[in-house]
């Protein structure tokens, strides 16, 4: 087909369905007549129209049918997906859609909850993110991570609620029902950068891997933060604001500690009983991707349970739990929970960006402030970038690879706010808050201004300002050999030169490894099999395999192997490009 | 651990060694004469291949006897500390001013990219002649693979490698190759520590 953009039948069914969509809610309000016809009729009904009987899990399908017919929808149009990042899309879709049902039933019926959010649509993604973590490169910088996530985020919500406060004591804004606290509030809910958002901008992106690591390492260790200041301020609030005493802030600062931490070793807790769950299911290999799940979702909920972070919880078990789960599990398994956690991730990405989208068409909760609006937006951006020069100031002095004014303007651009923010802000209770619309109404512009203007833009701003990419390249025998090498060499000369370094703690950490929890965690076949060197030859060597045959299959026969012109041949590669297909269906017999 | 007086006065030879290694900072130097002294447990102001070998962590390093020799070149017995520096040197970060501002005439500094992979290379390249045979990476395999390897398995790896490497077809790695194959890793990350800034 024309790679032009061809409106006409795709975008009519598109259309249609929308419409037929919009019918439903009425069908829901018709539910009490046929109640009343059934009561009347006589003799036996044949088939009957039990809507109430479904009507809750057929909603939740169509909902997701319908993003997922939309994602496919905008995928349809190269030119508009490379320039538009999807969640902008799916957001402007979800305010479409939103507007439909508004027009349809006349009031708001569906929108983003928080349980929803917090229960359902929140912890596949984490689970995905802390899973498929590059460990050396989330350890190696972790304490830039926690700087900025621990002091960036407190920065960001004093700074913002206190600067809003100012100007709501010059008058700014008019007449409101609002104290300091809520303030304080509100700049905590709103100062904290988003996984979820960064996730779905920088995919799009492909920014060298250290300042993606950064900045979305960020944005999952905010968490314990964000909790503990919004639970902090709530009750404070609640309290009312004389009778704060000093003990509450002191009380505020040990839960931190105590709910981070926390959070953390529950993570770390499930990690350990997952991976020695994996050990034992060589039997049972059909259900073993569903102990993944299922154990990391009850770090989460068991944090949750004990109030402390579970976002937290559920990003630690997913790192610790990757290298012996994945060694235990066989090849059949480990696909099978990439590929559903994948799905279940970026299925809960795109429900949640759509659902953003309708739950902002509600009359009902739109309170607007002109100068609160502007002056958060404005606070937000400019303390973010300001906290990030402070911060990379001070890290430069300890980092070995200096993070350059470009990278921190990508840092500071890429801070963007999401569904948390929203899910957090919609949980306040109206009566402790009493301008909780005016906070609900100003945290989706903020959201959408970050999603869809600074996602729209951050491409462009990336290649304008050249940031180094990350390169997708093959893995090379050398590399891994020689790195292997560099490793060892570099703890050698840090023991000798008396610092105490990365290196020194990753091979501590490595003995330990190898000494005392592989041998507990990992199956005994594992153990042998697992360095990487190997791994990296095994698969280069399946590749050669793969050629070979798809060249052998081309001329009839693999007789040309045995010919001396193929001799010491590495990294084969035969001159006519291969098509795809074949290597796909070759792999899957291997 | 003595007065700390007039430090400078009492390194040897400080300005020199500063510029041999690329104006390595002050307290850096400091840093590692400290160092130095304290690995030099019997005071003789200079150190032997036992001083060394008795840091506890290096017994374990499988590269730890070879960088060992590389301190005592030639096979000289007395490490002292101008020696015991220009080794460590090669390990500076790369500073991008350094590069800009440096005179093309004066010798590269020892903390450049091609420096660090020249130590590298002869950590493999044992009997010296510049260039990485077969059977010189099978060693170096050896002590870096750990876990259960057949020797057959460990020779195809030895072989892949060189073949992947080698441009020539001359059956070894020369410098250049070992240098182009990996133009690709960031060198001047990899093989930087921090104290000596």
């Amino acid at each position: 087909m024309s790679g032009r953009w061809a409106p006409g039948p795709r975008w009519g069914v598109l259309l249609a369905l929308l419409l037929a969509l919009g019918e439903l809610p009425r069908a829901r309000g018709v539910e009490e007549e046929p109640g009343g016809a059934h009561g009347e009729a006589q003799g036996f009904q044949v088939v009957t129209f039990e809507w109430h009987h479904v009507q809750d899990p057929y909603i939740i399908a169509l909902w997701i049918l319908v993003a997922s017919l939309a994602k496919i929808g905008f995928h349809l149009s190269h030119k508009v997906t490379s320039v538009v990042p999807e969640s902008a899309l799916l957001i402007v879709l979800g305010l479409v859609l939103g507007g439909i049902v508004l027009a349809a039933d006349h009031i708001a019926s569906f929108s983003l909850t928080p349980t929803v959010f917090f229960f359902y649509l929140l912890p596949p993604i984490v689970l995905d993110a802390g899973y498929f973590m590059p460990n050396r490169l989330f350890f190696g910088n972790l304490g830039t991570i926690l700087l900025y996530a621990v002091i960036g985020t407190v920065w960001n919500a004093a700074t913002t609620g206190l600067s809003l406060y100012g100007v709501f004591l010059s008058g700014l804004m008019g007449d409101l029902n609002i104290g300091l606290l809520d303030f304080l509030l509100f700049g905590s809910l709103i100062a904290a950068v988003d996984p979820v958002a960064v996730l779905a901008v920088f995919e799009e992106v492909h920014v060298n891997e250290v300042l993606f690591i950064i900045v979305f390492g960020e944005s999952l260790l905010n968490d314990a933060v964000t909790v503990v200041l919004y639970n902090v301020f709530e009750s404070f609030v609640t309290l009312g604001g004389d009778k704060v005493t000093g003990v509450d802030c002191v009380k505020g600062i040990v839960s931190f500690f105590v709910v981070s931490l926390g959070g953390t070793l529950v993570g770390i807790v499930f990690a350990f009983l997952l991976s020695l769950v994996t050990r034992f299911t060589k039997h049972v290999r059909i259900i073993e991707p569903g102990f993944v799940f299922v154990l990391s979702y009850l770090s989460y909920l068991t944090s949750e349970m004990l109030s402390l972070s579970a976002i937290l919880a559920i990003t630690f078990c997913g790192i610790c739990c990757q290298k012996y789960v994945k060694a235990n599990i066989s090849e059949q398994s480990a696909t099978t929970v990439r590929y559903t956690m994948k799905m279940l991730a970026s299925g809960a990405e795109t429900i949640i960006f759509m659902f953003l989208g309708i739950s902002a068409v509600d009359p009902l909760i739109w309170k607007w402030n002109t100068a609160f609006v502007l002056l958060t937006l404005l606070f937000i951006s400019v303390y973010r970038a300001i906290g990030v020069v402070l911060q990379t100031w001070i890290l430069n002095r300890y980092r070995m690879v200096q993070l350059e004014i470009i990278d921190q303007v990508v840092m500071s651009y890429g801070g963007l706010r999401g569904a948390v923010a929203y899910a957090l802000v919609v949980l306040l209770d109206e009566n402790k808050v009493k301008e909780k619309n005016l906070f609900v109404s100003t945290t989706i512009i903020v959201i959408f201004f970050t999603v869809i203007f600074q996602g729209l833009t951050i491409k462009p701003l990336v290649q304008w300002l050249k940031v180094k990419r990350s390169e997708q390249r093959d893995p090379k025998l050398n590399e891994k050999l020689h790195g292997r090498a560099f490793d060892h060499i570099l703890s050698a000369i840090e023991d000798i030169s008396g610092q105490i370094g990365h290196n020194y703690l990753r091979d501590k950490w490595s003995n330990f490894d190898r000494k005392f929890l592989s041998k507990i965690l990992m199956r005994r076949s594992a153990q042998k099999s697992r360095d990487r060197i190997l791994n990296v030859f095994h698969e280069l060597n399946l590749k050669d395999a793969i050629s070979y045959v798809a060249e052998g299959e081309r001329r009839g026969s693999l007789a040309f192997i045995r010919s001396p012109s193929t001799d010491n041949m590495v990294n084969v590669d035969f001159s006519t490009p291969r098509p795809s297909t074949v290597e796909a269906s070759v792999s899957y017999l291997l | 651990m003595g007065s700390r007086s007039s430090h400078a006065a009492r390194i040897p030879d400080v300005d020199s060694l500063r510029r041999e290694t690329g104006s390595v900072s002050q307290a850096s130097l400091r840093r590692l004469y400290d160092r130095f002294q304290a690995l030099d447990r019997t005071g003789k102001g200079y150190l032997s291949r036992l001083d060394l070998q008795q840091i506890g962590a290096l017994a374990v390093n499988p590269l730890g006897d070879r960088i060992i020799d590389s301190f005592f070149p030639d096979g000289s017995l007395r490490l002292d500390f101008p020696g015991f520096v220009r080794v460590l040197a090669h390990f500076r970060p790369v500073d991008e001013e350094d590069e800009g501002n440096r005179d093309p005439k004066e010798p590269e500094p020892l903390n450049s990219r091609m420096n660090k992979l020249r130590f590298a290379f002869q950590l493999y390249d044992l009997d010296r002649d510049g260039k990485i045979s077969r059977h010189e990476m099978l060693q170096a395999l050896r002590l870096m693979v750990g876990v259960q390897v057949t020797e057959e398995q460990l020779e195809s790896i030895a072989d892949r490698t060189v073949q992947e490497a080698d441009e020539d077809g001359d059956g070894a790695v020369s410098f250049l190759e070992f240098a182009k194959s990996l133009e690709k890793m960031n060198i001047e990350q990899k093989m930087s520590i921090r104290i000596l800034k």
